[in-house]
């Protein structure tokens, strides 16, 4: 049931409530975008969101908004300044293009979790599946679990940390992002190679690892980086393209 | 006694000269086989195809007779108002013409032309488009109605400049490489268009082919109500796809949609002729971008730099092309300062100069599009239809679906 709590004594919260089980997700965006600075809340509840798409996109203002169930495709996308957490599981492209702020899905995403993200921190609790963190631009993205095929492809900046395994493919022409690894990486892609991990990588681990909450040794985590062989083109290596 | 006659000596036989070039080896093809060989890369190269290929050119328009009145002189007017997005944008866009600017990178165009080319869109009453690399604040500023693209890369992509926006335009296939992603050579990477790429200065930027986050029809809904839910249902939001004006049609006419969603077509318009009669097969507007590198001087011999022409031809032989032929966009050594990223070379474009000849060619494009439509008896340049044409051979007539002039016959439709 949609509705407005007031805050409790001595709290300064004000927790404004979506039921879309009976509230189209046009309501809600339209007053994440343009009615929540004057309603004054801090918080917004989602409830029943029944893998619905595209909820809680665009949104321009640091507010919590907490998600109490499956999302579909897109949720949090070109997030600005929020925190939203989702109790549950996403599907394509959550936190797509994602400037700043914070997304945290507690279960599973599909694929191209944090695509194009240009800021701000995911945190996949569970698994990915495909192309986690294609194209990503700034983005850093830590999950919990495993991660699928294709993943951080064409990553050009970022962080894309991931305490499971990898699929094949891993950071295919890659560009200047950064990916570690704690477990098994099945296969690397063109120009991505792996590399010692330095003081500088222990110390962006350990800062990464607590602001998602996993408790993993630093120094269990490959480091996986470009070559830069395919910066420039070259006819002999026309294969690698 | 007769003399002998005496004869003139017999010229020895000169060895004949064999002339007969092979069909499926020519001098072009043997060019660019020993290109290859010599240098083991691919040529570059735009400018649209190099053999003939069925154009606007093959179709033909039925003017007005007894059964179709053209429109009298002054008085009756024909007007080009164009809306797009009125299916389900609260605020469409509205031009003036049904020719827009297409959408070409800053990056492969340097500042000066985008900012040249919103000029050229705001004078008009009509839009230029944003391209791979994201939004400038010149074509911004400099234009009225401006679309953003959505492309595979995202480079530049962001909220805030998708709200800015007039309207947004999914690109699916690159209309000079479809299907192939495309690549900003380093030479063009200079420090802002890396920066607004999030990537290092001077090395291959790569397009990607595939968008990062939808595969397939269905996914690409999603993708289009996501968008619209970021900009409120406000602005057009729109996919633009390539050379299948007919296909396009049918598809909306199957269903019940012509006139609801609205068609923009890009690639092969050159002419006035060319809008009219991409108007006649169904599409609302029209996107010009190699004819609009045309008009801002792209192949002249000469760039214009304080009201006088100064000599290009030496830029060109520097590539090792002239005028006429270059397509040799990909060096950044535009010898007219438009696909450029070169301090000194981009001064050859003067934003106002370019402006000027862009307008100009808009607006000749436009009256000739008015004078075929009032021809025809159009008081409305959408009014044209498929009906007013006709085609000149019978490939066009089979892919345009269209009668051969002088017939009823549509190969492929009726008889056979």
């Amino acid at each position: 049931m949609d509705g407005v709590t007031a805050p409790a004594a001595g709290s300064a919260t004000v927790t404004r409530t979506f039921d879309l089980a009976t509230t189209s997700v046009r309501a809600l965006n339209r007053f994440l975008h343009h009615e929540l600075a004057a309603s004054g809340a801090t918080d917004v509840v989602v409830e029943h969101p029944g893998g619905r798409h595209s909820i809680a996109v665009g949104v321009d203002h640091a507010v919590n908004v907490d998600i109490r169930g499956h999302a579909g495709y897109y949720v949090a996308g070109m997030n600005k300044h929020a925190h939203v957490t989702v109790h549950g599981n996403v599907g394509w492209g959550v936190a797509e293009n994602m400037m700043s702020g914070t997304v945290r899905v507690k279960g599973f995403a599909s694929e191209s979790a944090g695509a194009s993200g240009h800021g701000g921190t995911l945190i996949v609790e569970g698994d990915t599946s495909l192309r986690c963190g294609i194209g990503m631009k700034g983005i850093d993205i830590v999950v919990g679990g495993s991660i699928g095929n294709y993943s951080a492809f064409m990553a050009q900046a970022g962080r894309l940390v991931v305490c499971g395994d990898a699929g094949d493919a891993l950071g295919d022409s890659l560009y200047e992002a950064v990916i570690y690894v704690r477990g098994r990486i099945r296969s690397l892609g063109a120009d991505a190679r792996e590399e010692p991990l330095t003081d500088a990588d222990v110390q962006a681990l350990t800062e990464l690892l607590g602001r998602a909450g996993f408790d993993h040794d630093p120094r269990s985590f490959k480091r996986v980086a470009s070559a830069r062989g395919l910066y420039h083109w070259n006819a002999d290596a026309q294969q690698e393209y | 006694m007769n003399k002998p006659v005496e004869r003139p000596p017999v010229p020895t036989a000169a060895p004949r000269m064999q002339r007969e070039e092979s069909r499926g080896y020519d001098r072009r093809i043997i060019d660019y086989i020993q290109g290859a060989a010599a240098s083991g890369l691919y040529e570059i190269r735009g400018l649209g195809a190099k053999r003939h290929l069925p154009s606007f050119d093959d179709l033909v328009f039925l003017a007005g007779s007894a059964s179709r009145y053209p429109l009298e002189g002054y008085r009756e007017k024909c007007t080009t108002k164009t809306v797009l997005g009125t299916r389900f944008a609260r605020k469409p866009i509205e031009l003036d013409i049904p020719i827009t600017v297409a959408g070409m990178s800053f990056g492969s165009l340097s500042a000066n032309v985008k900012e040249a080319l919103g000029r050229a869109a705001t004078e008009l009453g009509t839009s230029t488009t944003t391209g791979d690399g994201g939004m400038t604040d010149e074509e911004r500023h400099s234009s009225k109605t401006l679309v953003y693209q959505c492309l595979p890369s995202r480079y530049g992509f962001n909220p805030d400049d998708l709200r800015r926006a007039d309207a947004i335009e999914v690109v699916i296939g690159q209309g000079a490489k479809p299907g192939g992603g495309g690549m900003l050579l380093g030479q063009k990477v200079n420090p802002r268009v890396a920066k607004m790429r999030t990537l290092p200065e001077g090395i291959d930027q790569r397009s990607a082919c595939r968008h990062p986050d939808w595969t397939g029809p269905d996914d690409l809904a999603i993708k289009i109500e996501e968008l619209r839910e970021i900009t409120d249902w406000e602005k057009p939001v729109y996919v633009k796809v390539l050379a299948a004006l007919r296909q396009a049609v049918d598809a909306l006419e199957d269903m019940n949609m012509r006139g609801k969603v609205q068609l923009v077509i890009s690639g092969g318009i050159r002419t006035g002729a060319d809008v009219a009669k991409a108007l006649a097969m169904g599409a609302d507007a029209v996107s010009v971008g190699q004819g609009v590198l045309f008009a801002l001087g792209c192949n002249s011999e000469t760039w214009v730099g304080d009201g006088v022409h100064h000599d290009a031809t030496d830029g060109y032989a520097a590539l090792g092309t002239a005028p006429g032929f270059c397509h040799h966009c990909h060096t950044g050594r535009c010898p007219v300062g438009i696909t450029t990223q070169d301090a000194i070379l981009e001064r050859r474009l003067d934003p106002a100069v370019g402006a000027k000849r862009v307008r100009n060619y808009f607006r000749t494009m436009n009256m000739e599009l008015t004078t075929i439509a009032r021809a025809c008896g159009k008081s409305d340049v959408h009014h044209l239809e498929r009906e007013d044409l006709v085609a000149l051979t019978i490939e066009a007539a089979a892919m345009a679906r269209l009668p051969l002039a002088g017939t009823q016959w549509i190969p492929g439709v009726n008889g056979f």
